[in-house]
C-alpha cells in the first residue's frame, strides 16, 4: 500500500507535464464558436445604402460566407482585399453585417476600400452580433446549404488564411 | 562593456554550477572529503558570479544604459531613481536573473552558515541547489539572456507604464521570490535526505528555519500584491483568483502545511514521508508556477510577454527537476520508517488532519487553475474557472480547518484526551458563539459569510489564546510572581505559533466582514451633490485640473462627514498619461484601522455610450463610485502579524544551536526530553 | 459536525449569491427595481468577460462588456430566471463565459476531486490506525524503573503540565 502511494506523485505529474506540453500548442484566447452545427439564429437587419439587407432567411440554399466587420475596425482593413478577390471570383457569395456603426461611417469606409458584399445588414446595436456569439470584429462564418453554422474564424481572412482554410471548408462543405 | 561583464559573470557561474552539482555529490556517495569540500567554496564563487551580473545589470538600469535591450524594453530616462532600480525585475530576464542571485544566495547561505551540518548532507544539499542553478542560469543565458544587446542603441527606453511605479509593487516580486527560492532549500535538503535514504529529527530541525524564512518572505508577498491590487487598481477588490495569484498561493499552502509536517519529523519521528513529499511538491509548486506565468498557457492579467520556446524550456526543467524529485521519492520513500507511534486523537494526528486539509486545499486551487488549460489541451473544449468555483469548493475547507487548528495545539503528543481538551475550550468557544450571536443582533452587515468567519475568527484567536494562558502556567499560578519570568522562558517558537495563529484569525475576521460587508454606491455626481453610504456623507466640491510629472489629471474633491461631524477630505484622481495613452484611476482611501473609505473616480459621463453624450448636464457630471469597506485593513494586519509570528519563530535559540541526539543513558531520559 | 452539513448547503449558497465590487458598471445601465438589480449584480459575476483577461462582465470596461450587462439586465426585466439568463448567454458564446464551470462528466474531475481526495485520505489514515493500533508504551529499563520507584517513594509533586 506504502509502495501504491509513493509512486502516486510521480504518476500524478506525469500526467500534468503532458497536459502542459499539450497545452504550449494551445492558443488560451482563440474560442471556438458554440453555434456550429446549428441553425443561424434568427435575425432581420435593415440595408446599408442602395444593397438588400440580411435576414436568416437569405442563408442556406447554397454555401454562403457571412463576414462581420466595422468601419472603425482596424484589422478589418487587412481582410478586404482577400474578400474582395473572393467575391469576385463568384465562388461564394459573400454578405456582410456592419456591427455596431454609423450607416455614413461604414458607407464611406465602403466605397474607399471596396465593397465586396452582396448583402448588407447594419447591426447598429450589436445584438444580432451577440445572438451570433461574437466577441469581436473581424469574424467570418461558413453556412452550409441546410442553413446551419458550419464555421467560424475570428480575425482578419488575409489571403493565406484564405488559401488554408476558407476555401478547403467550401470545397469540403459543396461535396456533403 | 559592463554588460559583458555581466554576461560572462554569468557564463562562469554557470560552470561552476556544473562543477558543484557533480563533484560533491561524487564526493558523498565514495566518501571523497576532498570532493566534498569543493561545495563550500563553489557555493560563494557562484554567489559572487551571480551578484556580480545583477550589479551590472543594475548599474545598467541606473545609469540608463541603452545599449542593453532589457533596459531599453523596459526603463526610460525620465523613471524616478527607485523605478529605475525596481525595474529591473519588472520584466521577465531580469525577475529570472534576482531567481538565481537568490537560489545561489540561499545556496552560499547554508555554505557559511551550515557549520553543524554533517559534511556529506551538506555536500549533497549544495549539489542539488547547484543542479536547480545549472537550470536556471541554462535558461537564462540560452533563452532569456538580459545581456543582449540593442543595436542601434536607442536615445530613450519604452518602459513607462505609470501603473507599475508604485512601491508597493516595486517590493512584491522580491518578496515572492525569495519565498519561491527558500523553498528550493527545503526541497534540496529533502532530495539530499532521499539520496542519504535517512530523515531524522536533526534533518527536521536544519530544514526548519530555511523553509520559515520562505514562508515568511512568501506571506508578505502576497500580502504587498494584494494590498496593491486594492489601492492601486481602483477596483475595490484583493483577490481574483487570477491563475498568476494561485500560482503564488498554491506553494503558500503547501509550505504552511510542511512547516507544520517538519515539526512532527523533529519532535516525533513520524511524518517523515510525508514531510519530505511537501517539501518537493512546495517548491514544484514554485517551479509550476514559474512556467504558468512565462510560458503564454494560460490567459491572465498579469502574464509576463509570452513565449512558447521558453514555455518549452521550463517544462523540460520541470520534468527534470519535478519528475526526478518524485521518481526518487518513489523508489526511496518507502525505507523510511518512522519510529513515533501515535494514538488516533493527538497532536500529531491533529497535524496529519492539517496537512491533509491543506493539501486538499492546495489541489482545489491546483485544480481550478489548470484545469481549463488540461481540458482545452485533449480537446474536451473550454470551459473558465472563476471566484464561483473557488468560493463553492475552497472556502469550504477553510471551516474544519480553522476548526481543528483551535484544537490541534492543546492536544498533547502521543495520545490525548479529547474530550478534556474541548472542556479547555469552553471559553474559546463561548467567544465564537457570543460573537456570532453579536454579529447577527448588530447588523455588522455581510450575512451569512460574516457571522461564520468571525465566529470562526473568534473561535481561533480564543483558542490561541487559551494556550498561551495555560503555557504561562496563568491557571495554576495566577498573574503576578512568576508570570514574567515564565513568559522570558517561553521557548520563541512558542510565541512565533501564537502570533501566527492570532495574525490568521485577525485575516480571517478581515476577509469575511470585508467581502459580505462592503457596501458599493455607484452615481453620476455633479457639484454640490451628496451621497450617503453606511451612515457617511460624502459633499461632491468639485474638480480642478492637475499636472503631474508624466500626466494631466482631474482631481475631484469630496468632504465626508458622520452625524454632521467632518470626517475626512477625499480626492480621488483620474489621470491621464499622454506618453502611453493611458487612462488611470487613482484611488482615493481613508482608514480608522477598521474600516476603509475608498472613493474611484471614473469617466465624465453620466451616461452611457448611446445616450446623449451631448447634454450640456452630462458633461458636468462625473461617474464615482464609493465603497464602504469595513475590516478590509485587517486582511493585510492579519498577514503583517502572521510574518512577524514567523520571524519570531526564527529567532528561538534551538533553530540555531543544532538539535539534540537522544541517547538511551539510565539518566539520560531527562536531557532529552529537553528538547 | 451533522449542524455543520446542514449549514453547508446554505452556506455554499450564500457564498454563491455575495456580489463583489465592480469595476466597471455604469449608473444608468442599473434598474430600478433593486432585488432585480441585484440579481443582476450577481449574475455580472458569474459571466466571463470574453474579450478580456480574467474579468467579470462587471468589472470590464470593453464595449462587450457592457452591452452583456445590459443584455443581462434586459433579461432579467423580461422575467427570466437567472439560470435561465446564465443558459441564454451560454448556448451563444459556449461554457466559456460561465465562470462557474458547469457540472457535466469532462468536469467531474474539477468538482469532485478535492472532496474526493478529502475522503479518500481520511479513509486512509483510519483505515492505517485501525491496523496499527493503540502505541504500545516501550518497557522501562531497570535504571529507569528503579528511578521510578524513588520518585513515587517522595511526596507527591505537582503534576506536570501536558506538553
Amino acid at each position: 500500500m506504502r509502495r501504491i502511494l509513493t509512486i502516486l506523485p510521480i504518476v500524478a505529474f506525469a500526467a500534468l507535464a503532458g497536459g502542459l506540453a499539450l497545452g504550449l500548442g494551445t492558443q488560451p484566447d482563440r474560442l471556438p464558436s458554440a453555434l456550429i452545427d446549428q441553425p443561424v439564429p434568427v435575425f432581420g437587419l435593415p440595408p446599408l445604402g442602395a444593397k438588400p439587407g440580411l435576414a436568416q432567411t437569405d442563408l442556406g440554399g447554397r454555401v454562403i460566407l457571412v463576414n462581420f466587420f466595422a468601419s472603425w475596425c482596424a484589422p478589418c482593413r487587412l481582410e478586404q482585399p482577400a474578400l474582395a478577390q473572393l467575391a469576385a471570383s463568384g465562388r461564394v457569395p459573400v454578405y456582410g453585417i456592419d456591427y455596431k456603426d454609423k450607416p455614413e461611417d461604414a458607407l464611406r469606409w465602403l466605397t474607399s476600400l471596396g465593397d465586396p458584399y452582396g448583402r448588407i445588414g447594419i447591426d447598429r446595436d450589436g445584438r444580432v452580433a451577440i445572438d451570433w456569439g461574437v466577441y469581436g470584429v473581424p469574424e467570418t462564418y461558413l453556412i452550409d446549404r441546410a442553413g446551419r453554422v458550419r464555421y467560424r474564424y475570428a480575425g482578419p481572412v488575409t489571403a493565406q488564411i484564405l488559401t488554408d482554410e476558407i476555401l478547403p471548408r467550401i470545397a469540403a462543405l459543396e461535396r456533403s | 562593456m559592463i554588460g559583458e561583464v555581466g554576461h560572462f559573470a554569468l557564463v562562469l557561474a554557470l560552470v561552476v554550477a556544473v562543477v558543484q552539482a557533480g563533484l560533491p555529490l561524487a564526493g558523498a556517495t565514495r566518501g571523497n572529503a576532498a570532493w566534498m569540500a569543493v561545495a563550500r567554496p563553489a557555493a560563494l564563487l557562484q554567489f559572487g558570479c551571480v551578484a556580480l551580473a545583477f550589479a551590472a545589470l543594475m548599474h545598467a538600469y541606473v545609469t540608463s544604459d541603452f545599449s542593453l535591450r532589457n533596459v531599453v524594453e523596459n526603463s526610460h530616462s525620465a523613471k524616478p531613481l527607485l523605478y529605475k532600480i525596481t525595474g529591473l525585475w519588472s520584466n521577465h530576464e531580469g525577475s529570472m536573473l534576482l531567481w538565481v542571485l537568490m537560489l545561489t544566495g540561499f545556496g552560499a547561505a547554508v555554505a557559511l552558515f551550515g557549520e553543524n551540518l554533517p559534511m556529506a548532507l551538506k555536500a549533497r544539499v549544495l549539489a542539488v541547489q547547484a543542479m536547480i542553478g545549472v537550470g536556471f542560469l541554462g535558461f537564462i543565458l540560452f533563452t532569456s539572456n538580459p545581456f543582449a544587446r540593442a543595436f542601434p542603441v536607442p536615445p530613450d527606453g519604452q518602459g513607462l507604464n505609470p501603473i507599475l511605479q508604485d512601491p508597493g509593487l516595486a517590493f512584491h516580486p522580491p518578496m515572492l521570490y525569495l519565498g519561491y527560492v527558500g523553498f528550493s532549500m527545503a526541497f534540496s535538503f529533502a532530495v539530499a535526505a532521499l539520496l542519504e535514504g535517512r530523515v531524522d529529527a536533526a534533518w527536521a530541525r536544519w530544514v526548519r528555519p530555511w523553509t520559515l524564512v520562505a514562508w515568511c518572505a512568501l506571506t508578505l508577498g502576497i500580502a504587498l500584491g494584494s494590498w496593491w491590487a486594492y489601492y492601486e487598481l481602483g477596483w475595490g477588490g484583493w483577490w481574483a483568483w487570477d491563475p498568476v495569484e494561485n500560482a503564488s498561493f498554491m506553494p503558500w499552502l503547501a509550505g504552511t502545511a510542511l512547516l507544520h509536517s517538519a515539526i512532527v519529523a523533529e519532535k516525533r519521528d513520524a511524518l517523515k514521508s510525508w514531510t519530505i513529499l511537501l517539501a518537493l511538491v512546495t517548491f514544484a509548486l514554485s517551479l509550476i508556477g514559474t512556467f504558468l506565468v512565462r510560458s503564454g498557457v494560460l490567459s491572465s492579467v498579469h502574464a509576463f510577454a509570452v513565449d512558447p520556446t521558453r514555455g518549452a524550456y521550463i517544462l523540460g526543467l520541470l520534468v527534470v527537476v519535478i519528475g526526478g524529485s518524485l521518481t526518487l521519492y518513489a523508489v526511496r520513500a518507502p525505507a523510511l520508517n518512522p519510529t513515533g507511534q501515535f494514538a488516533p486523537i493527538s497532536r500529531e494526528s491533529g497535524l496529519v488532519l492539517n496537512n491533509l486539509l491543506l493539501s486538499t486545499a492546495a489541489l482545489t486551487v491546483f485544480l481550478g487553475t489548470l484545469y481549463p488549460l488540461f481540458l482545452d489541451a485533449v480537446g474536451g473544449g473550454k470551459v473558465s474557472v472563476g471566484a464561483p468555483y473557488y468560493n463553492a469548493t475552497f472556502v469550504p475547507l477553510m471551516v474544519p480547518l480553522v476548526a481543528v487548528m483551535g484544537v490541534g495545539p492543546l492536544l498533547s503528543w502521543k495520545r490525548a484526551d479529547l474530550a478534556g481538551v474541548l472542556l479547555r475550550l469552553r471559553l474559546a468557544a463561548g467567544l465564537a458563539v457570543a460573537v456570532a450571536v453579536g454579529t447577527l443582533w448588530g447588523h455588522v452587515g455581510g450575512g451569512g459569510f460574516a457571522v461564520l468567519g468571525l465566529a470562526l475568527a473568534a473561535w481561533l484567536l480564543g483558542a490561541t489564546v487559551t494556550e498561551l494562558v495555560e503555557r504561562l502556567g496563568l491557571r495554576r499560578g495566577g498573574v503576578g510572581g512568576g508570570i514574567l519570568a515564565r513568559a522570558r522562558h517561553l521557548p520563541r517558537s512558542a510565541w512565533g505559533m501564537t502570533l501566527a495563529h492570532a495574525g490568521l484569525a485577525v485575516s480571517i475576521a478581515g476577509i469575511s466582514v470585508s467581502a459580505g460587508g462592503q457596501v458599493e454606491h455607484i452615481a453620476a455626481m455633479h457639484p454640490g451633490d451628496q451621497a450617503e453610504v453606511a451612515g457617511y456623507v460624502w459633499r461632491f466640491d468639485g474638480t480642478e485640473p492637475v499636472t503631474g510629472p508624466n500626466y494631466t489629471a482631474d482631481r475631484a474633491h469630496f468632504t465626508v462627514s458622520r452625524n454632521g461631524r467632518f470626517v475626512a477630505e477625499q480626492m480621488p484622481e483620474l489621470r491621464r498619461y499622454p506618453l502611453q495613452g493611458m487612462t488611470v484611476a487613482d484611488v482615493a482611501i481613508h482608514t480608522n484601522g477598521l474600516a476603509d473609505l475608498y472613493v474611484v473616480l471614473g469617466d465624465k459621463r453620466g451616461t452611457s455610450p448611446e445616450a446623449a453624450p451631448d447634454a450640456a448636464q452630462a458633461t458636468s457630471d462625473w461617474v464615482v463610485r464609493i465603497y464602504y469597506n469595513p475590516l478590509v485593513p485587517w486582511i493585510w494586519f492579519g498577514a503583517g502579524i502572521m510574518a512577524f509570528g514567523g520571524i519570531v519563530s526564527l529567532t528561538d535559540r534551538r533553530l540555531r544551536i543544532g538539535a539534540p541526539v537522544r541517547r538511551r543513558h539510565p539518566a539520560g531520559a531527562a536531557e532529552a526530553a529537553g528538547a | 459536525m451533522r449542524r455543520l452539513h446542514a449549514l453547508l448547503p446554505a452556506l455554499i449558497v450564500a457564498l454563491a449569491m455575495t456580489a463583489g465590487p465592480a469595476r466597471a458598471v455604469l449608473p444608468d445601465e442599473r434598474l430600478a427595481d433593486p432585488v432585480l438589480e441585484a440579481r443582476a449584480r450577481s449574475l455580472g459575476q458569474e459571466l466571463r468577460c470574453l474579450v478580456c483577461q480574467n474579468e467579470t462582465i462587471d468589472d470590464s470596461n470593453a464595449d462587450l462588456a457592457h452591452d452583456l450587462r445590459v443584455l443581462v439586465r434586459q433579461r432579467l426585466t423580461a422575467g427570466d430566471t437567472d439560470p435561465q439568463v446564465l443558459a441564454y448567454l451560454q448556448r451563444r458564446y459556449g461554457d466559456f463565459v460561465l465562470l462557474r464551470p458547469p457540472m457535466k462528466p469532462v468536469t467531474w474531475l474539477l468538482w469532485f476531486g478535492p472532496a474526493g481526495l478529502l475522503i479518500g485520505g481520511l479513509g486512509y489514515l483510519v483505515l492505517a490506525a485501525r491496523r496499527r493500533g493503540a502505541p504500545e508504551p516501550m518497557p522501562l529499563t531497570a535504571g529507569e524503573q528503579r528511578r521510578l520507584d524513588a520518585l513515587l517513594a517522595e511526596a507527591p509533586a505537582q503534576r506536570p503540565a501536558n506538553h
